[in-house]
């Protein structure tokens, strides 16, 4: 099917979030609005007005009701997904780059850049149930990793937190102590900068996506290296079908090394392979520059990629894609 | 060797908070004797022998004899002559300057020392004064002092050399008795080389030899594949072996620049350039000859870079590589030079000018031997201003009498392209239009091969025609040229004996708008690949000439380099660090056929090992082509096999995957499973995760779009 352009935004896209019945989709970018969309036809449905930054990452609670946002403009807001209002603002003194919500939603992970001297940092919140309750404190602090962190995850039962980043390194922490649990092994790691990470939809693995032009899973309670595809761009977005073993690499060059002679130069190009032979199943083309976000309907039926070009591109899969044999 | 690997450097300098990135390796030197416990495993001697000059401390030290005896009143003006003669060489160092006395007559001894800043400029003084004329009894004899030295320790009396056993070599042609008769490649990418088979069955290459820092500039094969070539600060070495590649000989030249070897690998010329000491001087040139076998310098050549720049063109552009060009066929009997106003050519016996001296050709600009023959051809621009014509001469070597000459006039420039039997040879001449505001261009073909060697003048259907590419079929009558001005040029092909026309060129046929500006036919003839680089983004089309019709087109995306296997079965095309993106190479069949990608960043050579010319005659060769089916079924059923075995081993492999990949899952349940009420209960007790526990509500909604009042004619009349 023709994929659906979606343009809403005005600066390149960062992230996107499907809600829990695959219905909505959040989508952030270097703009200073994240908007919501319906994931159905693409329209849309509002934005949510307030950060003074570009908004690198967002998150929406299990009942759809709260949407947490984390900005360049050193703040972590907590919307009503459906009024659009400001519910709270948790204030930090660097860009906030990572967030999202624990089962249960009640603790958020948040991480924030390297800023003025400061180090990069992982913190946990505790969301309180009625917003006016809501506090600033941090449960927990976590410094180390050298450089930013792009992202921190829950693992099972809010137990540890997974982070990646600049570094290269994947790093399990205990979510209750802070200590460093496992580490991923150098020679088998990323060799260059993180860039995504996205949980299996059952929350037993996870995908890594790197500027070394290749992306890995990865088993998340023993952080045993699974499977790697290799691509011939960097990796900024992957995400993995629900559904069907398939897994999605989107990238490309550098923004500023783009070539402006032939847009099929950079590769912008969304890419399948299969999750578990490694094999290139296919690619979507379309973007006009490298890809930022993918994310995939929690129904597998379609999937949506985020360009720098500033589109967001809605495809809804033909039949065909669900008979394809390898 | 201590194994210290780059990441513990790194590890080691982000501790000490040193910026690896701005350390100049190439600026630290070990303390002189000390190598930290670390041997380095290869060209110790070499190192040994740039040492020995530095070690005997005298190599910049000359001594001049066959000097007048003169007594002391004419010392001081004797002094004066030579320090005038030396200083104009080098910086002579204060007090250098030696004389001896003979302490009885107050007389010099006919000899003097000379001791200069650095041991080149003592180099240098001996090859420009050793045979200086004085005066007619006094004609100088320059050695440096550390020759003497080393003449010294000749022993006097005659030893037999001690014979060393033999040691039977290994066959360095065991690649070409492959089973499956597949070829080899080396390709250069990051900071390793490596070599492998092209297995088009497997779909994949297999490797036979890789190593890091192979080679400090690039690998190059020797023209019959037996050796391998790296270049590295001390010289070239050579690699090859049985089956895998072993050193077999290294050529000592420090800084080696560019290697090239003579057709039938016998000798190898490397060659450097230097900077000069003097910011006055020009580069200086070194030229070595080594025979390849022995490692022996057959002959050096040094100078100032512009006694090798060519000729005509006044050394703008620097030294045209190579600068010895090889003649005579493969048996390396030949070798010649271009320099101002003349052709230097040498032969190998002696490695002397043939006839002592260099054939005069006044302005010559360009020249090329036939690659069979030993015939060159050499081009002469228009001379005073259009009253000579310009001029394409035939020279026999070694009797250098000119066999066919053509006199050309308008001419811009000329090009020459021989067919690689050395039957034919074409001309491009570009000539100017009466205006002489532009230029068109024809071409003269030569037929060597006939009585008195007729020349055919060929003129393009549209004369105003560029000319983008020409390429001869190899071993074939045919050739190719790419013409054109518009962004799609045309493609036409020429034959030198049709069926119908066996004395005159005649044309095939020509392929309108091409995306194309390359030619490369396949080593055996018959096929050619149209390729379309740079501008046209790595446009593919393969052509079957005999035929003439197009097999397939394809596109490698900003392919850099195209190269045919020797055979002429495949085809790589590959995309060089000259793009950030897409680097790697592709392997084709023939027939167009993509067979398997490898992409490699900084991917810097690809090359196909040579063969050796084929054993069998042309006449076998034609008759294997005509009962090709009865060959070919052998080796289809073996393919066949292959494949065969080849999904086998791919279900196998799959299966496999597939069935760790269940057992990761089946334990990822299980945990999942056993984590549920506990998740539950982070949950509030709200359900479980299953999808079941949301219900889909159907709910339809009706809205009033708009509400329109309209009068309907209704005519009574109809009624009845």
């Amino acid at each position: 099917m023709r994929p659906i352009l979606m343009k809403g935004h005005e600066r390149p896209l960062t992230f996107l979030k499907y809600n829990r019945e695959g219905d909505l989709l959040f989508s952030c970018a270097k703009d200073h609005t994240p908007t919501v969309w319906f994931a159905d036809n693409g329209e849309r449905l509002g934005t949510y007005r307030g950060h003074n930054g570009a908004v690198w990452c967002c998150d929406v609670s299990r009942d759809s009701m709260r949407l947490i946002t984390g900005s360049a403009d050193q703040t972590v807001k907590l919307w009503n997904v459906q009024t659009g209002a400001q519910l709270y603002s948790f204030n930090f003194d660097s860009p906030a780059r990572a967030v999202d919500f624990s089962v249960g939603d009640k603790l958020a992970v948040i991480s924030t850049d390297p800023f003025m001297g400061l180090p990069s940092t992982i913190q946990v919140k505790c969301i309180a149930n009625d917003p006016s309750e809501q506090t600033g404190e941090s449960v927990l602090t976590i410094k180390g990793p050298q450089g930013r962190i792009n992202r921190a995850v829950w693992g099972p039962l809010n137990k540890t937190i997974i982070s990646a980043g600049e570094d290269a390194t994947i790093r399990i922490w205990d979510s209750e102590t802070g200590q460093l649990l496992k580490e991923s092994n150098k020679e088998t790691a990323h060799q260059k900068t993180v860039t995504s990470l996205t949980k299996s939809a059952d929350g037993s693995h996870f995908l890594t996506g790197s500027l070394d032009k290749s992306a890995k899973l990865w088993d998340i309670r023993t952080l045993a290296l699974i499977k790697t595809y290799v691509t011939e761009r960097p990796v900024n977005a992957c995400a993995m079908s629900p559904i069907l073993d398939h897994v999605v690499i989107g990238g490309g060059q550098d923004a500023s090394h783009v070539t402006t002679t032939d847009r099929r130069a950079g590769k912008f190009e969304a890419k399948f392979f299969h999750k578990i032979l490694q094999e290139e199943i296919g690619g979507v083309k379309g973007h006009f520059g490298p890809i930022n976000a993918l994310a995939f309907n929690p129904d597998g039926r379609s999937f949506s990629s985020g360009g720098e070009d500033g589109y967001v591109r809605l495809h809804h899969f033909d039949p065909d894609y669900f008979n394809i044999k390898m | 060797m201590a194994e210290v690997s780059m990441a513990d450097i790194e590890a080691t300098a982000l501790r000490l908070g040193i910026d690896i990135s701005s350390v100049d390796l190439d600026s630290i030197q070990r303390p002189p004797g000390e190598d930290f416990g670390i041997k380095s495993d290869d060209d110790e001697d070499l190192y040994q022998e740039d040492g020995f000059e530095m070690e005997a401390g005298f190599g910049n030290v000359i001594v001049v004899d066959n000097l007048p005896v003169v007594p002391p009143e004419k010392f001081e003006k004797l002094e004066n002559v030579i320090r005038k003669i030396y200083s104009q060489i080098g910086v002579i160092r204060d007090g250098g300057l030696w004389m001896p006395v003979n302490p009885e007559s107050q007389k010099t001894l006919g000899y003097c020392f000379i001791e200069y800043n650095t041991p080149q400029e003592a180099e240098l003084a001996k090859e420009k004064t050793n045979g200086y004329k004085l005066d007619k009894s006094h004609i100088f004899i320059v050695n440096l002092f550390d020759d003497f030295e080393k003449y010294m320790k000749v022993p006097d009396e005659w030893t037999p050399a001690e014979i060393k056993p033999y040691v039977p070599g290994e066959n360095l042609h065991q690649w070409l008795t492959d089973e499956k008769a597949r070829d080899q490649f080396v390709i250069r990418a990051a900071t390793f080389s490596e070599v492998f088979w092209n297995d088009p069955r497997q779909m994949m290459p297999e490797l036979v030899y890789r190593r890091q820092y192979w080679t400090e500039g690039f690998v190059q094969w020797s023209p019959l594949g037996t050796y391998l070539a790296t270049v590295h600060r001390q010289g070239a070495a050579v690699w090859g072996g049985a089956t895998t590649f072993n050193r077999l000989m290294r050529y000592p030249h420090p800084q080696v620049k560019l290697i090239d070897f003579s057709p039938g690998e016998k000798y190898l010329v490397t060659y450097s350039s230097h900077e000069p000491n003097n910011p006055r001087d020009t580069h200086r040139v070194v030229l070595n000859i080594f025979d390849v076998r022995t490692g022996k310098v057959m002959r050096d050549f040094k100078g100032n870079v512009d006694e090798f720049t060519t000729g005509g063109s006044g050394g703008v552009s620097g030294v045209s590589w190579p600068v010895f060009r090889w003649g005579g066929g493969k048996e390396d009997k030949y070798f010649a030079r271009i320099g101002k106003n003349m052709i230097s050519v040498y032969e190998t016996e002696t490695f002397t000018l043939i006839d002592k001296k260099s054939m005069k050709v006044e302005s010559v600009v360009d020249f090329s031997w036939s690659p069979t023959d030993p015939i060159i051809s050499l081009f002469v621009p228009e001379l005073g201003g259009g009253n000579q014509p310009a001029r394409v001469s035939l020279v026999q070597i070694p009797g250098k009498e000119e066999l066919r000459q053509k006199n050309l006039f308008s001419v811009s420039d000329c090009k020459m392209y021989w067919q690689g039997n050395g039957e034919y040879l074409a001309v491009k001449v570009d000539r100017y239009t009466k205006t002489k505001k532009s230029t068109y261009t024809g071409f003269e073909l030569f037929r060597i091969k006939e009585r008195d060697i007729p020349i055919e003048v060929l003129e393009l259907e549209n004369k105003n025609d560029k000319i983008v590419a020409f390429a001869w079929e190899p071993k074939g009558h045919r050739f190719a040229v790419i013409h054109g001005d518009g962004p799609r040029p045309d493609v036409s092909f020429y034959s030198m004996r049709s069926a119908q026309n066996t004395g005159r060129v005649s044309k095939l046929v020509t392929l309108k708008s091409k995306q194309a500006n390359t030619l490369y036919w396949s080593p055996g003839g018959r096929f050619i690949l149209l390729a379309g680089l740079k501008g046209f983004n790595g446009q593919l089309e393969f052509y079957n000439v005999d035929e003439l019709e197009t097999m397939a087109t394809g596109e490698h995306f900003m392919a850099t380099d195209i190269e045919w296997d020797p055979t002429g079965r495949y085809v790589a095309t590959a995309v060089t660090s000259v793009h950030e993106m897409e680097n790697g190479f592709h392997i084709w069949s023939f027939t167009g056929k993509l067979l398997y990608r490898i992409p490699k960043d900084h991917f810097y050579q690809f090359l196909w090992r040579p063969r050796p010319p084929s054993l069998l005659t042309p006449e076998k060769e034609e008759e294997i082509w005509k009962n090709l089916k009865k060959y070919s079924k052998k080796y289809e059923a073996e393919d066949q096999d292959v494949s065969l075995q080849l999904s086998e081993q791919d279900r196998k492999k799959r299966k496999l995957l597939q069935e760790e990949w269940d057992s990761w899952v089946e334990k990822w349940k299980r945990l999942h499973d056993e984590e549920r009420e506990m998740r539950q209960w982070l949950r509030d007790g709200e359900a479980s995760d299953e999808e079941e526990e949301y219900e889909a509500k159907e709910v339809e909604v009706e809205e009033v779009l708009d509400v329109k009042e309209e009068v309907v004619p209704f005519d009574l009349d109809q009624m009845e």
